[in-house]
């Protein structure tokens, strides 16, 4: 019934929406249309180190000339050189076995969780989200201090005698999916606990009920209910672990170049913007589907239209 | 679905220990006397020492610390009016794209939320550094606020809102006397929450930042590789013990507020 | 409702639609000065979405509603001299009874020394004398009620608009808060309009009921008029109980049904138009033998006995295997004691059936 109240008065209303709006379209979309415009100019040895620049106060000639020095040369470097490919594979590779890693560990977490004393479940909430409050560099950083050549998990597995010398685990895939896995891990389990939470227990009683035995009541009733909460966890997992920096950097070798790397090279080291530009809007045209996806995702879970 | 089993019990705890265990590591280790990980040479505060008179890494910190708290602030009043305008304005031209602006920092790559960011500041002609840096971890935060206080939005009672502009309260000021104060907690989380995102933040702060400027993060990155550097443990285990201790003073306090309201049956000030 | 005094309220052909649905559907009401008016109908009918929209949370799509002869379809509610007493009660649970209560006071330019008074006043009112400084987690169900009623009324409206007030009370907290509220309401000589899904509640308290189906009046009346006097079969069937017959009217006075030929007091219904006899239970008497007299008499079985403490309630199956509901006041141990089988006879005067035309 007061979800259909009256709305705010016309004109301090619109005030709520225009100064953060204004704020996202100054500081998010005025960017995107910057990078896009960037990744159709070249490199030049100036300052800034592209050509051409807009020069509003040449007028129309000035538009037009600029308008014809805008070129798909970077976009045509992407296409044929086989580093940009192989880059964006691996991202889509990493972040695909990731995700999936991260469900298999974060599903029971959160499954526990959701099935423990209705008085501990927040504190066991917090216990997850924690860390997460913690700087991500340092969490990636601990598990550099584990996993290096002198580091901790050798010399444990070297007592142990599990290992006779020490392995290498850093620079390479598997201490990728490590710190990935260890950092996204609150973006899996809290959505999946969000929706698991919700399920009413009663629905498993009635199944139980009807003769259902614990394993296929999980698998016929708990799991489809949790179905957003998967997709959310997928996709907050998903989308950024693919354009990764700081994990594949520190922890990965210089064999696997993920995108982020490509991109954070070509810029810094390379100067070269209008080609970091360009792996932008092609990482972005990448993702454009899942993102949209976890856009209408979250607004069915606010109870917006579908 | 609240019985426990062994299974559950087993699940939850590994799940914990795995997340704590590097960290618990990485704490102890900062005492460590010895340099090396694999060697304990007996608890030493050394490497605190170290830090103290690392002149550079403090700068850092307290460059962070600032940005943080301002970012946060704006991120927390931007953010709090977006969940408002989504949950209560119910049409405007161009909502759809309002609401997929707020939504995309979410889960956007940072790469490209830097690179475009930048790109932005140097179009513009605007001296990179310290505001930037601010504004650019204002945009990225903005949005988790949203989300904390939409939900937060969604279950408050309208009733309560209606209550108040019944009795000839106008809408702006309901809002400040009657809603904020009740959902001031998860206000204060999407501060908190803004703010160690801030403090946290490389990537985005590489981008944007400028001469003078560097950040924790990026000051700890560059030292970072060139090798493991104890006096990084100590750095980090500090990092860990203000923002623990933040998070239980802060749930402290909510309690501690909630009883001494009870007893005094106080209300605020109109 | 004195004839010629200008209503308090006003609502001139007023719809509400919400997307394909008509909720209030060119709705004409009056409400006068000083009386108590209920809206009362089932779930759906549109009652509440027409309280809502003259406190002013909703506008109306179509019509206008007009406030002691001024137009206040399109006034925000912080600005109408209504106020509304919440079915939740909708208190503030950051401020305690005091703060509640003297909200709406300090919305305005009021002194304090004013505020004060008519907070004492108020208090008094609802009898919630010391109370003032409690939280509003420690009260009963009861007293939030009544500092929600407090709250609405400290301002002095106009009207006081009351939803669904007493849905959460038990069974006699809701009798003797009806009263109060009767009491309160003449004390003060605010008009009050209460939303209500009760029929009993409405016939309670209410000068004035209007029955609402489907987001149109079914009937406007004091509740007297519109038990006895129904506009429509709907609106016999929602207030109260009836039996209703259907026949046609073969000669004045005369009406031809599937039970038999009835004698019925003249309407002046046109002859040969199908229409419907409603029979108040009440109404009705019950009896072993044929009764005697020039009254309305049918035969049939006792199908089923209930006892309810004040009244007994039988149905009893007639010839034509429809059930006719028959309540005897319990005036008297041992008047009647009829068991399932048993055959009996009803009867009824030729004045106490209701004619319905529609």
């Amino acid at each position: 019934m007061s979800a259909r109240g009256a709305g705010k008065r016309p004109g301090g209303g619109r005030l709520v929406v225009l100064i953060p709006y204004l704020w996202l379209i100054a500081f998010f979309l005025a960017p995107f249309v910057i990078v896009a415009k960037i990744s159709l100019s070249q490199t030049a040895m100036a300052l800034p180190p592209y050509t051409p620049v807009l020069d509003l106060a040449a007028g129309w000639a000035g538009l037009k000339q600029f308008a014809a020095q805008l070129s798909l040369d970077s976009y045509a470097l992407l296409a044929s050189d086989e580093l940009y490919l192989r880059s964006y594979l691996k991202s889509l590779e990493i972040a695909g076995v990731s995700t999936v890693l991260l469900l298999l560990i974060g599903y029971p977490l959160a499954y526990g969780i959701a099935r423990s004393p209705r008085g501990l479940q927040p504190l066991l909430v917090m216990l997850v989200v924690l860390p997460f409050w913690t700087s991500f560099l340092i969490r990636v950083y601990a598990w550099i201090n584990i996993l290096q050549r002198d580091g901790l998990l050798n010399d444990v597995l070297m007592r142990l005698h599990v290992i006779g010398a020490p392995i290498a685990w850093l620079s390479t895939d598997t201490a990728i999916y490590i710190g990935v896995v260890y950092s996204y891990l609150p973006f899996m389990v809290l959505p999946l606990y969000a929706s698991l939470e919700k399920i009413d227990p009663s629905l498993l009683e009635a199944a139980a009920d009807l003769g259902c035995p614990r394993w296929k009541a999980f698998w016929r009733v708990t799991l489809p209910l949790s179905w957003p909460g998967v997709a959310a966890g997928a996709l907050l997992c998903f989308i950024p672990i693919t354009g990764e920096f700081v994990i594949p950097d520190l922890l990965g070798g210089s064999r696997t170049l993920m995108i982020g790397q490509t991109l954070w090279t070509e810029f810094f080291s390379n100067r070269d913007w209008p080609v970091a530009s360009a792996i932008a809007v092609a990482l972005l045209a990448l993702l454009l589907v899942p993102i949209l996806f976890y856009e209408r995702l979250q607004k069915r879970a606010i109870g917006e239209t579908p | 679905m609240k019985r426990t089993s062994a299974f559950n019990v087993v699940s939850v705890a590994f799940g914990l220990a795995f997340l704590y265990l590097p960290i618990a590591i990485l704490v102890i280790y900062s005492f460590n006397a010895s340099r090396l990980v694999t060697v304990w040479g007996g608890w030493s505060l050394a490497w605190y020492r170290e830090l103290l008179r690392d002149q550079a890494i403090l700068d850092a910190a307290w460059m962070s610390l600032r940005i943080g708290a301002l970012s946060a602030s704006a991120a927390t009043v931007l953010g709090t009016l977006a969940a408002v305008a989504l949950t209560r304005a119910r049409r405007f031209r161009g909502r759809l794209m309002f609401s997929g602006m707020v939504y995309a920092p979410l889960v956007m790559p940072e790469v490209i939320t830097g690179l475009s960011l930048l790109l932005l500041f140097v179009a513009t002609g605007v001296d990179r550094g310290f505001w930037t840096v601010t504004a650019a971890h204002t945009t990225l935060t903005m949005c988790f606020v949203t989300v904390i206080v939409q939900s937060r939005l969604i279950g408050f009672d309208r009733s309560l809102e209606e209550a108040a502009m019944d009795l000839g309260c106008p809408p702006l000021k309901t809002f400040l006397i009657v809603t904020l104060p009740l959902i001031w907690p998860a206000v204060a989380a999407g501060w908190m929450l803004a703010f160690s995102l801030s403090l946290d933040d490389l990537v985005i702060a590489s981008f944007t930042t400028g001469p003078g400027a560097t950040t924790l993060p990026i000051r700890i990155y560059s030292q970072v590789r060139l090798g493991v550097k104890p006096e990084i443990n100590a750095i980090c285990t500090i990092m860990i013990a203000v923002v623990a201790l933040a998070t239980i003073v802060s749930s402290l306090a909510a309690k501690r507020g909630a009883t001494r309201r009870a007893r005094e049956g106080l209300g605020v000030q109109v | 409702m004195e004839s010629g005094a200008a209503p308090l309220v006003r609502f001139e052909a007023v719809s509400k639609r919400f997307g394909a649905l008509t909720a209030v559907d060119a709705l004409s009401l009056d409400i006068a000065k000083g009386e108590f008016f209920a809206l009362l109908g089932p779930s759906g009918c549109g009652k509440t979405t027409l309280l809502r929209m003259l406190a002013g949370f909703e506008t109306p799509s179509e019509g206008r509603i007009l406030l002691n002869g001024a137009d206040i379809s399109t006034m925000p509610p912080h600005l109408r001299p209504v106020n509304m007493m919440f079915q939740s009660y909708a208190l503030f649970p950051h401020l305690n009874v005091e703060k509640n209560i003297s909200f709406g006071l300090r919305q305005e330019k009021v002194s304090r020394r004013e505020i004060a008074a008519r907070l004492e006043e108020m208090l008094a009112l609802v009898r919630l004398q010391g109370y003032g400084r409690r939280r509003i987690d420690q009260l009963s169900g009861g007293q939030k009620q009544r500092v929600a009623l407090a709250r609405a009324l400290i301002k002095r409206p106009s009207v006081l608009l009351l939803d669904e007030p007493l849905a959460a009370l038990d069974k006699k907290l809701r009798t003797e808060t009806q009263f109060e509220l009767m009491e309160l309401q003449r004390k003060l000589g605010t008009s009050f309009v209460i939303v209500t899904h009760d029929q009993d509640e409405a016939m309670t308290v209410a000068d004035r009921i209007a029955v609402m189906d489907r987001g149109q009046l079914a009937q406007v009346g004091a509740p007297s008029d519109v038990y006895e006097h129904p506009a429509s079969r709907w609106v016999a069937d929602f207030i109260g109980e009836v039996t209703l017959i259907e026949g046609r009217f073969s000669a004045p006075g005369i009406m031809q049904t599937l039970i038999g030929q009835l004698r019925v007091s003249d309407t002046g219904v046109p002859l040969g138009e199908t229409v419907w006899l409603g029979l108040r239970p009440e109404k009705l008497t019950i009896g072993r033998d044929k009764p005697a007299g020039d009254v309305n008499a049918i035969a049939g079985t006792l199908h089923e006995a209930g006892y309810r403490g004040d009244m007994s309630i039988y149905k009893v199956r007639l010839g034509d295997r429809s059930l006719m509901k028959v309540a005897v006041a319990n005036t008297g141990a041992r008047q009647h004691s009829f068991s399932a089988g048993d055959v009996v006879w009803l009867s009824w005067p030729s004045d106490a059936g209701m004619v319905l035309t529609q």
